[in-house]
């Protein structure tokens, strides 16, 4: 995330190269685990579910290398302008790289306690999510690649969809509750499930405002496109 | 406040119709600078230099060695009037006068606008009588007028704790950051409106450096300053605005944390990410 033109010292190019490359790493790793629990959910795999949980520590330590190699660079280079931001950008990246791994984590643990269940309903809604959730995350990983801030944009911009699809999905599951109690327990651990889902979306967000500042020096606005509206929801049995 | 993106203020840019980055505030022009040539005999070093210096707050003057900063502070007190062959052109207003014209009197003008150096000039003389030696030059004051300006001024320049019981020896004695001190008492000791600083601490030890940037701070709530440094962090702890020169232009000037996270101009951002300079 910065400039083409190299530094009069040559390591300092050296050390942001590394740095993008160690974040490219665990982006990688957590788009995988992603996709893992996706699939964990989506065919009740759960050898997807075990690798998606055993990716864990491997993202944690990326991060304690990241933020290590962070400090060291605001110490020894004293970074300004552009290599300020996309050094500061990295440290911040890396911690919502992290709570996306363990949301990850999370919702292919539950899709293994989902598994000695029989549902009797589609899981498409929570499949459309994953979907979504995980073409964000690979458009914003490729937009830290590649340092794209109009790409970051279409992320930020596409979160809206994510939380649409999550209000409905919660409707959707309360209502299956209400109808046969038997139902509360799978449908408990999907409603995480879609809530881990949304909250990965909100991270890959983050990631689009970060990467947007660290590239054009202008900040996002606030208001970004928030959707999640199941805090308000109310569904009432019926008579 | 004038219109123009070398203003000093920062800019609102937009994105998608929303706005974004406040901007620090930026006091009203204490000397305006406009349209200013600078030649030294046939080489112009100075080209079309705009640039306002805000009342009673620090400017910051960065860019390679040779882009103009220092020619520019030579000239807002008229340094170059000593070297013939030396001239400039344009206008630096300051309460309606143009500095630059020949008719303006120069010991006045250098009451008015102090100036700090690179190393430290003390005077071979006691700490005392140099701090005296300006002052007579302008004013006359009762010995117990000048024992209180003396004091005011070392006070001022934080030296008074380390000279008051050595204000008759000689200044020689002291060390390179009293010395620079000493110096910066001199200098506002004729009580300046404007004090100039050229690479103040560049011949300083670290905490020397640090005791002069905290005294521009002080400084600042009473005069305007303006400090060439070659130092970026310096520039970045010290300065409201800060502008950058290159080849005897004024590429770009803005609040500091502005210049110092994201400057506008690519060729600013190559200099203070160290990509050329």
């Amino acid at each position: 995330m910065s400039d083409t033109s190299d530094h009069l010292v040559k390591s300092f190019d050296t050390d942001l190269k590394k740095l993008r490359d160690m974040l490219t790493e665990m982006g990688g790793i957590v788009e995988h685990q992603v996709a893992l629990s996706a699939q964990a959910i989506v065919d009740r795999d759960s050898a997807a579910a075990t690798e998606a949980v055993a990716e864990d520590p491997k993202v944690d330590a990326l991060e304690r290398d990241i933020e290590q190699f962070v400090i060291r660079m605001l110490a020894l280079r004293q970074p300004m302008a552009s290599d300020l931001r996309s050094i500061v950008a990295a440290l911040k990246i890396t911690g919502d790289l992290e709570r996306i791994g363990d949301y990850a984590a999370n919702v292919a643990k539950r899709s293994i306690v989902l598994g000695q269940f029989s549902f009797p309903y589609s899981l498409g809604g929570v499949a459309h999510m994953a979907n979504l959730v995980q073409e964000q995350l690979k458009l914003i990983i490729d937009a830290l690649g590649t340092s794209d801030s109009a790409k970051a944009i279409e992320v930020w911009r596409s979160d809206r969809v994510v939380d649409d699809i999550y209000n409905a999905l919660f409707r959707e599951l309360i209502t299956y509750m209400m109808e046969d109690p038997r139902n509360i327990t799978p449908c408990t651990h999907l409603l995480f499930i879609a809530k881990n889902l949304e909250r990965i979306g909100d991270h890959a967000t983050n990631i689009a405002e970060t990467i947007y500042y660290a590239v054009e020096g202008e900040v996002l606005p606030d208001t970004r496109p928030k959707g999640d509206s199941s805090a308000y929801a109310v569904v009432r049995p019926r008579e | 406040m004038s219109e123009t993106a070398t203003s000093g203020q920062s800019q609102t840019a937009s994105f998608g119709g929303v706005q974004a980055r406040s901007s620090t505030q930026i006091n009203e022009p204490r000397i305006a600078i406009r349209d200013l040539d600078f030649y030294y005999g046939s080489n112009k070093a100075l080209k079309g230099i705009r640039l306002d210096l805000p009342d009673r707050q620090v400017t910051g003057m960065i860019g390679p060695s040779g882009c103009g900063k220092s020619t520019l502070l030579r000239v807002l007190n008229r340094m170059y009037d000593l070297y013939p062959g030396q001239r400039a052109t344009g206008e630096v207003m300051m309460d309606n006068v143009n500095l630059i014209d020949p008719k303006v009197d120069l010991n006045a003008l250098r009451a008015k606008i102090g100036m700090v150096f690179q190393k430290p000039t003390p005077f071979p003389m006691t700490i005392y009588e140099n701090i005296a030696f300006g002052v007579k030059l302008h004013e006359k004051l009762s010995k117990a007028a000048m024992d209180e300006r003396v004091e005011w001024s070392l006070t001022r320049a934080a030296l008074w704790g380390e000279a008051k019981d050595r204000l008759n020896t000689s200044a020689m004695g002291l060390s390179g950051g009293q010395q620079q001190r000493l110096c910066i008492a001199r200098t506002i000791a004729v009580r300046p409106e404007v004090i100039l600083f050229d690479e103040p601490t560049s011949a300083l030890d670290p905490i020397s450096t640090l005791k002069i940037e905290e005294l521009i701070d002080e400084l600042k709530h009473d005069f305007t300053i303006a400090i060439v440094t070659h130092n970026m962090q310096q520039a970045a702890r010290c300065a409201d605005q800060v502008a950058f020169f290159y080849l005897g232009e004024m590429v770009e000037c803005a609040p500091a944390a502005e210049i110092f996270t994201a400057p506008k101009q690519k060729r600013t951002q190559e200099y203070v990410t160290g990509r050329f300079g």
